[in-house]
């Protein structure tokens, strides 16, 4: 869906056969009653076919396949999605491309090395951007003290805490917000599992208690979280945007194939008018949620100045059409779609986590207007 | 003529250079009929159209007529990217843009492929000159979606033709010069096998043309009847009894309005977003004082995040269709979300308005506009072909599910019609 040159079509044969082989529905269910589903040894083989070096760039040690890292990535998310695979693909390529951008040669040398190699993973914690009281994100304050900088407070939702050995960590110092590159294994650091909808994606409340480290944890400059968050969150919603799609695909194939298979009143759904109007609609806002995400990954890559727009517009449209679109595909299997044995609800549930956290499609809708005033108020 | 075609960037500098001495800024509102609710009276749609073949007649002069149309028909012989880089150019300036469609794309696309030597040299230049403004005679009142239902009849007289029935839905039909018509020459055989493609002077002796009022009072569209029309056997466009591979090709070129078309100039008819622009819904709000409403703040992300979704949907199934990983069918999906995407927009400015879409003061255009927007929606989803048949496509098509029954296989005869249609049959 995503993949428009050759090599990326490879990539995307590569990265779609390996999750294929290795995520299989029945295998993603058993997934969901372990405390984990990480597998560092499949995360290390998918970071061999390129999954974590895309936002980082060839001086930092990384490398795109197209010249847009954004763009190349896409296929993986979309492919994440069809499977509702588990790994942290989100954070850890998130955290590896802010330690790429403003990290410190340090950071930029073993940390952003093992990201990238799939020994170790990365949880973003990220701000709470949004007014919105239902969101119970918290905040981290920081301070220095000597040579040390100490991060209080928590942060929650973060994905992929509890497998990560770094976080990132945003805090807010009496100069504005920082990010802090953080060990787990820093004494302070405290993990409390959510419960939540996606069976193999895992969220956590990390707290942190007088956590001590040595000033050159920050990544970047003091004070610069908020410009940096402008690109963060832009790259999450078009992967957030690309996994939904993905989702929505493997939800739209299903049911393309019992529309086929299940007669009714002597004649398969597929030949009902109905059934084929719903179908169209739903093919047509796949395309269109994929179009919208991919022209939002190529403005970003090209640092167009609509670029944000065009990546909230992304989450804005395809939260919104795709949720609708895969409980559609379930109202199209009657009783059976509502089983747990049946597998539309795997991808539904990553579609949901996908949609409402990050900012929702809601939030996404303000963020468009807000930027439109923004762009208006520049041109005056 | 030379062999070396001249380069782009030096062809867009020239450009840029002739256009700001040659044409006229843009005219601040260019609502189109979907839009516009002070439909302007037919003076001044006259008037406009005579604007354009003048506006047409400078292009021409100019060198930036039919710029992909061959030489020795008045064109320039240069590659669909001169014309773009020459639309990216004229953004800004007026052109003549109510002409593009019916007068370059179906029309002059369609002689282009089909038309004789003859009827190629005596027209095209017309056109690319203003002189020959062209409409479509192609709907009927009893047709709807089935444009091979036609039931306008071509009996053949000698060395001419004599053409009875109705046409509908034709776009300025009062201010053309010429007529591309599609008649039935024989009803003894299966529907699509019967048809053919006439052109014919709108001043024929038996044309009568009547406006078609719409619901937003907007006079654009006219209904034309036929009489004992005589037509020239030289006339005829493309073979007997195969008019039926002319209109694939007619509704194929007419279907490139939406962006592709190498014989449109700038954006084609396509009207600016008007009132329901993202920054002219800003505008709206906050003269209301509801800017900073978040349910008005979210009707307006919504609209404006469907504008570029639209945008780049359609963008993205013309490159998909052209690097072959989507067929041509493809194009149903962009015809269905433009549907959707206009009918949803127009609610939206309806609500963003409330009561001053009902009842506005006499001079404040964007409420008019946004009114009989709202009243006028439904276009969207059915000019042009309905959505319900590019649901069809869809599904059939792209999706591979089973073809709706018909019931219009055997001679066209015996095709059961509805009282109304079957009344023009002889």
């Amino acid at each position: 869906m995503f993949a428009l040159t050759a090599d990326q079509e490879l990539f995307e044969k590569t990265t779609a056969r390996y999750l294929e082989s290795k995520y299989a529905p029945d295998h993603v269910r058993d997934l969901a009653g372990r405390p984990s589903a990480f597998n560092p040894e499949a995360w290390q083989q998918g970071a061999a076919l390129g999954w974590t070096s895309l936002l980082v760039s060839e001086a930092a040690g990384g490398g795109s396949i197209s010249g847009n890292g954004l763009l190349d990535l896409l296929t993986v998310a979309y492919h994440f999605g069809r499977h509702a695979a588990p790994g942290p693909l989100f954070p850890s390529n998130l955290v590896a491309m802010a330690l790429a951008r403003w990290g410190s040669d340090d950071q930029q040398g073993e940390p952003l090395a093992r990201l990238i190699d799939g020994s170790a993973t990365a949880a973003w914690c990220a701000p709470q951007r949004i007014d919105d009281p239902r969101v119970r994100g918290g905040d981290v304050s920081a301070h220095v003290s000597g040579p040390e900088i100490v991060l209080s407070g928590a942060l929650s939702p973060v994905e992929g805490a509890g497998d990560a050995s770094l976080l990132l960590v945003s805090a807010t110092e009496p100069q504005g917000r920082s990010y802090v590159l953080v060990p787990v294994s820093a004494p302070g650091v405290h993990l409390v599992p959510l419960a939540g909808l996606d069976l193999t994606r895992r969220y956590h409340e990390v707290t942190l208690r007088d956590v001590r480290l040595p000033v050159s944890a920050r990544v970047g400059q003091a004070g610069a979280g908020d410009t940096y968050d402008e690109i963060m969150f832009d790259v999450l919603a078009t992967l957030r945007a690309a996994e939904v799609v993905g989702a929505l695909q493997r939800c739209f194939d299903i049911t393309l194939q019992w529309t086929r298979d299940r007669y009714s009143f002597g004649r398969p759904l597929a030949s009902y008018q109905e059934i084929k109007h719903r179908m169209a609609d739903m093919r047509t806002a796949l395309e269109a949620g994929a179009a919208i995400t991919l022209r939002a990954a190529r403005a970003f890559g090209d640092s167009n100045p609509d670029a944000s727009v065009w990546c909230s517009a992304a989450v804005a449209y395809v939260g919104r059409v795709a949720l609708e679109a895969i409980q559609d595909c379930i109202q199209m299997h009657g009783g059976i779609g509502l089983t747990a044995e049946h597998d539309l609800h795997l991808f539904l549930r990553r579609a949901v986590v996908d949609t409402q956290l990050g900012g929702s499609p809601a939030d996404m809708t303000q963020r468009v207007v807000h930027l439109l005033e923004t762009a208006q108020g520049a041109q005056r | 003529m030379t062999d070396d075609t001249i380069d782009i960037e030096e062809f867009a500098a020239q450009a840029r250079t002739w256009l700001a001495e040659h044409m006229p800024p843009a005219p601040r509102v260019t609502g189109s009929f979907v839009l516009t609710s002070t439909n302007p009276p037919d003076d001044v749609q006259l008037a406009r159209f005579e604007k354009c073949r003048e506006l047409q007649r400078r292009l021409f002069d100019g060198g930036y007529a039919g710029i992909t149309v061959p030489r020795r028909y008045g064109g320039q012989g240069l590659t669909p990217a001169h014309q773009a880089a020459f639309n990216r150019e004229l953004v800004g300036y007026d052109y003549p843009a109510e002409i593009q469609a019916s007068t370059f794309i179906p029309c002059m696309a369609v002689l282009l492929e089909f038309g004789t030597e003859e009827q190629k040299q005596r027209h095209i230049p017309a056109m690319l000159r203003g002189e020959e403004i062209w409409v479509q005679l192609l709907s009927e009142p009893g047709g709807g979606s089935d444009t091979a239902g036609a039931v306008t009849s071509a009996v053949r007289d000698g060395d001419e033709w004599v053409i009875n029935g109705s046409k509908m839905w034709t776009t300025a039909a009062r201010y053309g010069d010429w007529a591309m018509c599609l008649a039935r020459t024989n009803w003894d055989v299966e529907k699509h096998r019967g048809l053919t493609v006439f052109s014919f002077p709108l001043t024929t002796p038996g044309v009568d043309i009547h406006p078609i009022e719409l619901v937003n009072g907007s006079t654009e569209f006219c209904q034309e009847f036929l009489t004992d029309v005589v037509v020239s056997e030289r006339d005829r466009v493309g073979e007997i009894d195969a008019g039926w591979d002319v209109v694939t090709r007619w509704l194929y070129h007419e279907r490139t309005i939406s962006g592709g078309s190498p014989y449109v100039t700038g954006r084609g008819n396509r009207a600016h977003d008007g009132p329901y622009d993202a920054f002219e819904m800003i505008a709206t709000a906050r003269d209301l004082g509801t800017l900073t409403d978040p349910r008005a703040r979210a009707l307006i992300g919504e609209s404006h995040t469907l504008s570029l979704v639209m945008k780049a949907l359609a963008e993205s199934v013309s490159k998909k269709m052209a690097m072959g990983t989507l067929p041509a069918h493809a194009a149903a999906m962009a015809r269905l979300f433009s549907g959707t995407m206009n009918i949803r927009r127009a609610a939206i400015g309806l609500e963003l308005a409330g009561p001053q879409a009902a009842a506005w003061q006499v001079d404040d255009d964007i409420f008019a506009q946004l009114g009989s927007g709202y009243l006028i929606r439904q276009v969207s989803c059915i000019g042009g072909g309905t959505t319900e048949m590019a649901r069809n496509v869809i599904s059939e098509r792209l999706l591979g599910m089973p073809r709706e029954h018909r019931n219009d296989r055997g001679p066209f005869r015996d095709v059961p019609r509805g009282p109304e249609a079957g009344s023009t049959t002889r």
